[in-house]
């Protein structure tokens, strides 16, 4: 391999690892500080991809369509909360993941009977269609626009966990549930908010992500399972732990097609193996 | 684990009638109620996990397809594979398979318990579907049902409908039967304590990771078993037998059924059959958005499942508590 296509492949994986990032870090804080298994949290990233197709398809402006989208993903992630999520609480883990399993059967159905079967495209906006000439081959810009973009939201998903209010009640929420209830904050409204800011994430991630990928249905199964692959990695509850993750499963899984492609499927759960056995609560998991 | 008298009672007129339904249903119902059969084993391992070791494994069709694709790879194109070789072999991959993935999974608990099952499924259902060879994502035939003989004396003619279903009879009865004597040994016990409380269990000295992963790979076998039934019985095998919805199907027929009972989830796979064909005739286009909602309702309304249920009735009349 040489330099050129080295330095493509790192680039695809970072852009891969910033994908699964926003997905992950919403699954991982629903489940550190909701104590939740969330299931359905690859619909949303699908449903993400079909509201910007569809949005896309009235607006035809890629930005106006993300923009419009996330209020609505954020307010769909709020419902959902109310609805479904919010009996669950105290319920058994098993009960969770059957719970979510039946919404993800409804949410799958629901994009058929809206959108049907067929596989859709939204078209890469003009402005960012171009590619840059790197050695011999070409770099599309559309991918480092998206790696830019994750990088900026994951920087703001930083400053808002680390420096502000909400980010300590879902930093103390994460370490100790029952103490934030004491000391008096309406700890039912923060997982609402949570929640819903998870589902939003995915759902930008499926949105920034349909130009790429095209629009499909079962899109959000893949991702689901891989962003749980990266929180394994990562320790659950720790949103350090799930960009670690995310990087290291995006740079695997790339670098597995290019290098060993009859086991590409594999290489990533190889590497959730080999974590596990040297760190079983994962990279910045806490031991419980 | 002795069923009280009316529970017997019951078990045993359930079983006459699965007994004589070959004589007097038609040939798609028998069809029907073989498969549905299979399905019960295959919940009963997993309640084993489930209901009575208290580990929430999401990734149990990974056994049940790879024992039947074992089968696949295993039947020569042009004539029967012998039962001889082709059970002890599936079932040997198999075990091996939930050995390797349970020792994994076991050195976890909880919410990483679940998702790490399922991803290694996954893994498993990746493999399958892009393995070209394998017929990739439509899946791979077998074309004809094992062979049982010795010598060149033909045992069992399991080509034969009703042989086959009978065959299969006897397999839920003999699975039934086996875990039942898990359950009442020593071994059961342990595990069952496990459930109830594993920090105390493992304080009476037991090796809690140890029984675990036996329970893990018992129940793995198992529904290799199944896998190995359904691949026979069905002749097909896809990557869909092992995928999470087969997972997620098999865990609702558990707790349908009622969990922490082995007969519970042979009931769940009944009503689940069932509902599946009569939400298709509703609804076929969309049928698995009834099959959501109805998920979703069970989740709410009847946590314990249709045993549970039963019992509560039964506790409401002033009969005995459980």
């Amino acid at each position: 391999m040489d330099f050129v296509t080295f330095l493509i492949q790192v680039l695809n994986g970072v852009q891969y690892g910033f994908t699964l990032f926003l997905v992950a870090s919403g699954l991982t804080l629903i489940f550190g500080i909701m104590g939740i298994i969330n299931l359905a949290h690859g619909a949303f990233y699908m449903i993400g991809a079909y509201i910007c197709f569809w949005l896309f398809g009235i607006t035809d402006s890629l930005l106006v369509a993300i923009m419009a989208g996330i209020p609505i993903m954020f307010v769909f992630g709020y419902a959902i909360e109310r609805l479904a999520i919010s009996v669950l609480y105290k319920r058994d883990h098993l009960y969770q993941v059957l719970m979510t399993y039946g919404l993800i059967l409804i949410l799958n159905e629901m994009q058929k009977i809206l959108w049907g079967s067929d596989f859709y495209s939204v078209p890469i906006p003009e402005v960012l269609s171009g590619s840059i000439p790197m050695g011999n081959q070409e770099y599309p810009v559309y991918r480092l626009f998206v790696s830019l973009v994750c990088m900026v939201v994951a920087a703001g998903m930083y400053v808002v966990i680390g420096k502000t209010k909400l980010g300590m009640m879902i930093r103390a929420g994460a370490s100790n549930r029952e103490m934030v209830q004491a000391l008096g904050i309406n700890i039912s409204r923060v997982f609402a908010v949570v929640f819903s800011l998870g589902a939003a994430l995915a759902g930008f991630s499926g949105m920034i992500d349909a130009p790429l990928s095209s629009v499909y249905p079962g899109m959000g199964n893949y991702i689901l399972i891989i962003s749980f692959v990266v929180i394994v990695i990562g320790g659950i509850g720790s949103v350090k732990g799930a960009f670690v993750g995310a990087m290291l499963v995006g740079l695997a899984d790339t670098f597995g097609k290019v290098l060993v492609p009859e086991f590409s499927s594999m290489v990533i759960y190889a590497l959730m193996a080999l974590v596990l056995l040297w760190r079983p609560q994962g990279l910045f998991g806490r031991v419980t | 684990m002795t069923p009280s008298r009316p529970l017997l009672i019951f078990l045993l007129l359930a079983l006459a009638a699965l007994a004589a339904f070959p004589l007097v249903g038609e040939e798609f119902y028998q069809g029907l109620v073989t498969r549905l059969m299979i399905m019960g084993i295959f919940a009963m391992s997993l309640d084993l996990l489930i209901g009575f070791t208290g580990l929430v494994s999401f990734g149990h069709a990974a056994f049940f397809g790879l024992s039947g694709y074992l089968l696949a790879i295993l039947t020569p194109e042009y004539g029967p594979v012998s039962i001889w070789i082709a059970l002890p072999l599936c079932l040997a991959g198999t075990a091996l398979a939930a050995l390797v993935i349970g020792w994994f999974s076991v050195r976890t608990s909880g919410i990483y318990f679940i998702m790490i099952t399922l991803a290694f499924a996954q893994m498993f259902y990746y493999y399958f579907n892009e393995n070209q060879d394998l017929g990739g994502s439509d899946g791979i035939f077998i074309f004809f049902k094992p062979s049982v003989t010795i010598g060149d004396f033909q045992l069992l003619d399991l080509s034969n409908h009703n042989t086959f279903y009978y065959f299969v009879l006897a397999s839920l009865v003999l699975s039934y039967v086996l875990l039942s004597k898990i359950l009442k040994a020593p071994f059961g016990q342990v595990i069952r304590g496990i459930q109830a409380n594993e920090a105390r269990t493992l304080a009476l000295g037991f090796n809690t990771r140890k029984y675990k992963l036996v329970s893990f790979v018992i129940a793995g076998t198992l529904a290799g078993f199944a896998g190995f039934l359904e691949a026979s019985h069905g002749g097909i095998m896809s990557p869909a037998h092992l995928g999470w919805h087969e997972s997620g199907i098999v865990m609702m027929v558990v707790i349908l059924g009622g969990m922490g009972t082995l007969y519970g989830p042979v009931l769940g796979a009944f009503a689940m059959g069932f509902l599946q064909d009569y939400f298709q005739e509703l609804w076929s286009d969309h049928w698995l958005l009834l099959m959501g909602v109805f998920v979703i309702a069970v989740v709410l309304f009847l946590p314990n499942g249709i045993a549970g249920l039963v019992a509560q009735l039964r506790r409401g009349k002033g009969g005995d508590a459980p």
